[in-house]
């Protein structure tokens, strides 16, 4: 045993520096992504069951013990579907659109900081980087909708693209409040200029802010209230129409990890990331449940997923002029005004980030 | 209300959160949901499902070919062509019912003078091959045969209110 321990040493300083970090960084990978993709299974599992109890049903039973297994039968039948592709798409769009949804879904979960250490990529501008991964993966939908050459698929994506341009921009400005507030783009100094109580977490300065975030963020995702680009009572399923098998699984892959990028995000950049909200408090500010760590940023995103769930469960679909509306007519001009006053609690020193 | 009112309320999201406290609430209500195999809903005597025809105890068949029912199904599913059967009474030689015409009204069963063809509870059945939608007098009777005593007694409970 002592000697292959020490053999395993020996093998792994041999090895050069560029194949230790390459490995080092992949196996964090496999750490981020295979929970993930987990939580993607179990997301879907959780959206049928929650929906279904709020509709006074019980969601799905039948597959394992309370339906737990559902999720896996899922995959299989999806795995074992024929992916068709239409005679007039474009073959190489076609197949590259889910692609392009995906990986900006998986690649922004780099800069999210799970607790104090445990980061994979600490770069600077994390910020910049979510901004613009959250960008490109509107190019999956677009593509998708223009390579499958249909009037539904097109509909979809240009209503998709309108959305999520519109929004984008509320959610840059909500963003640069936070920046203000933080004094940094990198998203584990952003939860450390938090740290504090529950009330020195950004939310509360930043109330409008947050607000706006999530709701862009649900608008950004196209989900329900906001899922005119599927629409499926009016455009049937909009940009995934003729998307089958796994290519639509990519899809669905791509939206539901994208729903927990943006709890993951709301959670990091206005409730105080992995913070407990017990830390100074006056009775169990001093016991283990204010010790700050990944079950508390867990907590927040669960929090904010289950609203994600609530919102499509509760409200009926936006129009698209309505959508637009609230865009470009309410958010942007709101978070505007709060970065104004924002601007002047600075000079006037109120607020949390006031020493 | 007014503007001011309607302003305030607009941005606080004042009834979306009430919509929001509505399906909280039913998030926790006890569900309705029947676990269908397993569980089922009660059915009543008079329930409206595959049909059958009856005999009398003595192993008679019931039906005298009178074609009442015939002539009252609405979706034309009943087909009866009659015969002088040895002991020179009227019987059916043919009776079908085609069972995707029916729409399970019941009227064949309110028309028989001698309670003949019936409509059962029975409706967990399925046709897997075409034709089998078509319920001849052999199968009819072989229902009527097998369920017998449940026709009996759902007949008995209804006896009462006609």
């Amino acid at each position: 045993m002592e000697g292959l321990i020490n053999w395993a040493t020996a093998f792994w300083e041999g090895l050069p520096p560029a194949l230790q970090t390459v490995t080092v960084t992949s196996l964090q990978i496999g750490l981020i992504m295979v929970p993930l993709i987990l939580c993607v299974a179990y997301l879907t599992y959780a959206e049928r069951k929650i929906i279904g109890f709020i509709q006074n049903r019980v969601g799905p039973t039948r597959v394992g013990y309370r339906g737990l297994l559902q999720p896996f039968a899922d995959v299989g039948k999806l795995l074992l579907k024929e992916i068709v592709v239409p005679t007039n798409a474009n073959r190489y769009l076609f197949v590259i659109a889910p692609l392009l949804s995906i990986v900006p879904a998986f690649a922004t979960w780099a800069v999210i900081p799970f607790n104090d250490r445990f980061v994979l990529a600490d770069i600077n501008a994390g910020l910049l980087y979510v901004l613009a991964l959250t960008s490109i993966g509107v190019y999956g939908i677009i593509l998708a909708g223009w390579a499958t050459n249909s009037k539904y698929a097109f509909l979809g994506a240009m209503r998709s693209a309108a959305q999520i341009v519109a929004y984008e921009i509320a959610m840059g400005f909500a963003l640069v409040g936070v920046l203000m507030a933080s004094g940094s783009l990198n998203l584990g100094e952003i939860v450390r200029a938090q740290e504090g109580t529950i009330f020195t977490w950004f939310w509360l300065p930043l109330l409008p802010l947050f607000i706006v975030f999530f709701v862009s963020g649900v608008a950004e995702t196209n989900r329900a209230p906001f899922d005119v680009a599927e629409g499926e009572s009016e455009i049937v399923a909009g940009f995934h129409v003729e998307y089958s098998g796994m290519a639509f699984a990519v899809f669905f892959l791509a939206e539901y990890a994208n729903m927990i990028l943006v709890s993951a995000l709301t959670a990091t950049l206005f409730l105080g990331g992995w913070h407990s909200p017990f830390a100074g408090m006056p009775v169990l500010g001093d016991t283990f449940l204010a010790e700050p760590s990944f079950f508390w940023f867990a907590l927040k995103v669960s929090l904010f997923l289950f609203v994600f769930l609530w919102l499509r469960a509760t409200f009926p679909r936006y129009r698209y002029d309505q959508i637009m509306r609230l865009g470009w007519k309410v958010f942007i001009p709101v978070t505007l005004i709060w970065i104004a006053v924002e601007a002047g609690m600075f000079l006037l020193e109120i607020g949390p980030w006031a020493n | 209300m007014s503007r001011a009112t309607s302003f305030v309320k607009t941005y606080f999201l004042w009834e979306l959160l009430q919509g929001m406290r509505v399906t909280l609430r039913n998030l926790f209500v006890r569900k309705v949901t029947l676990n269908y195999p397993e569980e089922k809903a009660p059915q009543s005597p008079r329930f409206r499902g595959l049909h059958a025809l009856r005999r009398y105890p003595n192993g008679e068949e019931r039906c005298i070919a009178c074609k009442l029912c015939e002539a009252v199904c609405p979706a034309l599913a009943i087909t009866i062509e009659s015969t002088t059967a040895a002991d020179g009474t009227r019987r059916t030689s043919r009776y079908d019912i085609d069972l995707f015409k029916c729409i399970y009204c019941g009227f064949c069963e309110e028309a028989c003078p001698v309670d003949a063809v019936v409509e059962t509870r029975i409706h967990e059945y399925h046709m897997e091959r075409r034709g089998e939608n078509i319920m001849t007098k052999d199968k009819l009777l072989a229902v009527g045969d097998r369920y017998e005593p449940m026709i009996a007694a759902d007949k008995a409970a209804d006896a009462i209110y006609r």
